[in-house]
């Protein structure tokens, strides 16, 4: 048998207190398409990041073998050499350079540190027409829409001789169009002879391009399968990325969700004129009062956007349809009137949009209510410390004094503070956007009490969460979100992780 | 023994802990022993303080509303010569509109504010660099002042009232405590102590209501101890050569203010939290927008004052007054521990930092050093202010 282009044996990455990446083995075939699928934070990007050196050697253990031979990556500067070239879903030009300037970016042809500016052009003239892009190398990369950027980023890294192609979720802000056309030149690089590894959410295009596929799922290599056996389907890839045990980890519940309609979306649409594209289309959901409703979806699905679209934390955007709450049909302008009106927002990214982290405990509680504690505009101060012993009491948020600066806390506790903070407005809706991401057992559980108590009280919750067993044990209904559209909507009852899973891919 | 080891342990612990909060007084401090020292006590002189002070008056005005514009993550350049701009309105208006006191600082407060307004609009709206929008109000002010001031050059203002802003001191008592020194003044001082000591410890009777951890009991004494003699010192050098002045009741007032409403009210609480990380404050129905315009017009309504403090002093209104102005601002206000960083700093670190900045020159110039060297010196030490204020924050988060 052909010595595979690219091996990984054993890798296993260790974040603290997580293993990322357990024992996974990964084989590549010279010139094949090889997709790697698995949910969210299975481990793709990890992967990916040991293979170009982004984690060097030494941070890991295992080994990585090209064309047979041992490689010890100290930077990417290495893989690179190795003729490994990456693509990441962000893309890496310099929008304010030209097309010819971003594909030679740092490896400029020059002699002695002078650029020869028409053998630059000409051979970015080669690169693009490899690619088939017809642009004048000249035109600056903001004046290209986003499909074109990303031809230009693959004329880049292939500009540096590479051997494997690996990208990652790089349809994810195309359109129909431009994936196809993505997709296309792939086939046709892959019958040139260049090898591509291809991290994709989307299953049809996996299953329409790749030669094999491999599944991660929590930080290991559950399957290869190879689709000219006839072993890929979508069937088989959902059966193997989602089969997680669901332990019993939520607490029980008691609640029983009302009749009235507390939060509801009517055609609700938001469209970006900046990337040209709908974020969210013709989305309708319903939220009652007493209620946990888990919205599920994949990254980028538009979940997070269609929070804060109604939440009116939407710059740039421009939103039709209708919102209700409360029975009112209502429209926000700004996250303040969202908070007037009883809604509350606790954001995915706790560190960036949730607190102010060089402030204390006390006044991360109180932020988003001050009103409610001062008079004439001036803070009581012992009113405040009330509330946020109260909080720290109630939530049993681990601090040594409500004066400590919420940096110093660990993940859990800082959850547990922003989730005061919230609480502290005395929210009718309460949307929670991945309210465990990133913390301890111990404090997830707590946190699930945290929100079975709270729609007893008659609160109503939307739960937007990338974790499908948090998703079933905790939701009483599911809407699933893919490319910015609701794709299903499942009561608890018939909801599995594969059929969440078969909407979610479902582009 | 035991007693004073347990004594400087405390002593020792405390001031590592504080470090950052006190370095600046005892920074303050030190160098006005040095230039005690190398001046043969000229520095120290009652005169000699009272007139630093003064001198300190429209700088320090401007370090405060400075600090707020940093801690929001912007800055603002326009302000020394909207000051010299506003400080020329203001002759103008006393001299050949016949417009008494009275009415003129209201009104050119009000136009600094206008000023701010007009600063803050691109940066709110279109999210323009304070760099660059400030920049543009600094060439802007600049020609506005040399407009102002064509036809006449220097314009003198002959108005006593509004002179005395710069130059008067507070009336005495119609008795007499010591010989020699100003009643009030003296009067003053020992309500401020007396006021300063219960405020102290009524905040640590709370704090020890709500289990805070404290100063150790030797320590707050010390503490309360240390800055009433700070304090006395004061009032009794001021008295011993006129007593207050108005420009200092000025600068204590604004003080005061922002003191205030940095550390009790809503206001404050939201101006540090966008500082700190904008995005949760937005998210937290706080308007970055608001806070910014809020912000800036109270820096133009500072500078107008600066300026009124300014032409006031020098009883007259010049065609380059306030030149450098807002460097003088930024430095003092960068030594007294604002963190371009944002959210972090405080308006009395930012008077401490004028103080700071302002001695230095003075020392410098009883010594006779060349203004070159002066240059330097205030150059290195503010480099150094900052290298500390980073050094004993990182220290601060690891420990």
């Amino acid at each position: 048998m052909e010595t595979p282009i690219l091996e990984m044996r054993q890798i296993t990455k260790e974040f603290p207190g997580v293993r990322a990446l357990d024992n996974v083995t990964f084989s590549v075939k010279r010139g094949e398409i090889h997709c790697l699928v698995g949910e969210n934070g299975a481990g793709k990007s990890t992967l990916m990041k040991v293979l170009s050196g982004v984690y060097p050697y030494g941070t890991y253990s295992g080994e990585i073998l090209i064309d047979g031979q041992p490689q010890r990556f100290s930077g990417i500067a290495d893989s690179e050499r190795a003729g490994i070239g990456i693509i990441y879903q962000e893309l890496a030009l310099v929008p304010e350079m030209t097309v010819y300037e971003n594909i030679f970016l740092g490896h400029e042809i020059n002699r002695n540190g002078l650029i020869d500016w028409n053998e630059t052009i000409h051979r970015a003239d080669a690169m693009l027409r490899k690619v088939r892009l017809t642009v004048n190398p000249a035109t600056k990369v903001r004046d290209l829409g986003v499909g074109k950027q990303q031809l230009v980023e693959i004329a880049k890294v292939l500009s540096r001789n590479v051997k494997i192609l690996i990208l990652d979720e790089p349809t994810a802000a195309l359109n129909e169009d431009d994936s196809e056309n993505l997709l296309n030149l792939l086939r046709e690089l892959r019958d040139h002879g260049v090898t591509c590894i291809l991290i994709s959410h989307k299953l049809k295009e996996v299953l329409s391009i790749a030669d094999t596929v491999t599944v991660l799922r929590d930080g290991k290599t559950v399957c290869t399968l190879d689709a000219h056996k006839g072993e890929v389907s979508e069937q088989a890839l959902i059966r193997n990325m989602v089969g997680r045990e669901i332990t019993n980890i939520y607490p029980p519940r008691s609640h029983r969700p009302g009749a009235d309609p507390m939060l509801a979306l009517r055609n609700w649409t938001v469209y970006a004129p900046e990337l040209g594209r709908y974020i969210l289309r013709d989305v309708n959901i319903e939220v009652r009062r007493g209620e946990i409703v888990g919205l599920a979806g994949l990254m980028g699905a538009g979940r997070t956007e269609l929070a804060l679209s109604m939440f009116g934390n939407a710059p740039g955007y421009r939103i039709s349809g209708e919102l209700w709450l409360k029975g009112k049909q209502r429209w926000f302008r700004h996250p303040q009137e969202a908070i007037a009106a009883g809604m509350a927002y606790v954001s995915e990214d706790r560190k960036a949009k949730g607190l102010v982290l060089i402030q204390d405990v006390r006044q991360n509680i109180t932020l988003a209510n001050l009103r409610a504690l001062a008079r004439n505009g001036i803070i009581d101060r012992n009113a405040e410390i009330q509330v946020a012993e109260e909080y720290r009491r109630s939530l049993n948020i681990k601090t040594p004094t409500i004066e400590q600066q919420v940096v110093n806390l660990s993940g859990g506790n800082q959850q547990k503070v922003c989730l005061g903070k919230w609480l502290f407005v005395r929210p009718d809706v309460l949307i929670l956007d991945e309210p465990t991401r990133g913390i301890d057992v111990g404090a997830k559980y707590e946190i699930y009490q945290l929100m079975n108590r709270l729609v007893e009280d008659g609160m109503s919750i939307l739960m937007i969460s990338s974790e499908l067993p948090e998703v079933l044990g905790m939701s009483d209904r599911v809407y699933v979100v893919s490319g910015g559209r609701i794709k299903g909507e499942l009561p608890i009852e018939v909801a599995s992780q594969e059929k969440i899973m078969e909407l979610a891919v479902d582009y | 023994m035991a007693t004073q080891a347990m004594f400087l342990k405390n002593l020792q612990r405390t001031l590592g802990q504080n470090i950052r909060q006190y370095g600046m007084f005892i920074a303050l401090f030190v160098i006005m022993i040095i230039f005690s020292i190398t001046t043969n006590g000229i520095f120290i002189s009652s005169r000699n303080l009272s007139n630093l002070i003064n001198q300190t008056g429209y700088i320090a005005v401007l370090a405060v509303g400075m600090t707020l514009v940093i801690v929001i993550r912007h800055i603002d350049l326009s302000v020394g010569f909207l000051a010299g701009f506003l400080g020329a309105v203001a002759a103008i208006a006393l001299r050949f509109w016949d417009l008494p006191t009275i009415v003129v600082v209201p009104m050119v407060l009000v136009m600094g504010g206008l000023a701010g307004l007009l600063t803050a609009l691109p940066v709110a709206e279109l999210k323009i660099p304070s760099f660059v929008a400030s920049l543009a109000g600094w060439l802007i002010y600049r020609g506005a002042l040399q407009l102002v001031t064509a036809g006449t050059g220097t314009i003198i203002i002959e108005d006593e009232t509004f002179n005395a802003i710069g130059n008067g001191f507070i009336p005495d008592l119609p008795v007499t405590l010591i010989p020699g020194y100003h009643t009030l003044t003296l009067l003053l001082g020992a309500i401020a102590i007396g006021a300063f000591i219960f405020s102290e410890i009524r905040s640590r009777n709370k704090k020890l209501a709500y289990n805070f951890e404290v100063l150790p009991a030797d320590m707050f004494a010390l503490k309360l101890i240390f800055i009433s003699t700070l304090i006395g010192l004061l009032a009794w050098i001021m008295a011993g050569y006129n007593g207050l002045s108005w420009t200092m009741v000025i600068v204590l007032v604004v003080v005061a203010i922002y003191h205030f409403i940095t550390t009790q009210t809503v206001l404050g609480r939201h101006i540090y939290a966008v500082g700190g990380n904008p995005e949760a404050a937005e998210l937290s129905g706080i308007s970055v927008k608001r806070i910014t315009y809020i912000v800036f017009a109270s820096m133009g309504m500072l500078a107008a004052l600066s300026g009124i403090l300014f032409a006031s002093r020098l009883r007259s209104a010049t065609t380059t007054a306030g030149t450098l102005f807002e460097l003088d601002a930024i430095a003092a206000a960068y030594i007294g521990g604002v963190s371009a960083a944002g959210g972090v700093g405080n308006v009395i670190g930012s008077i401490i930092g004028a103080l700071v900045y302002v001695s230095l020159t003075s020392g410098m110039n009883l010594m006779g050093i060349d203004i070159a060297y002066q240059y330097i010196v205030r150059g290195l030490v503010l480099v150094a202010a900052v290298i500390f204020d980073v050094t004993t924050r990182r220290r601060g988060r690891a420990g």
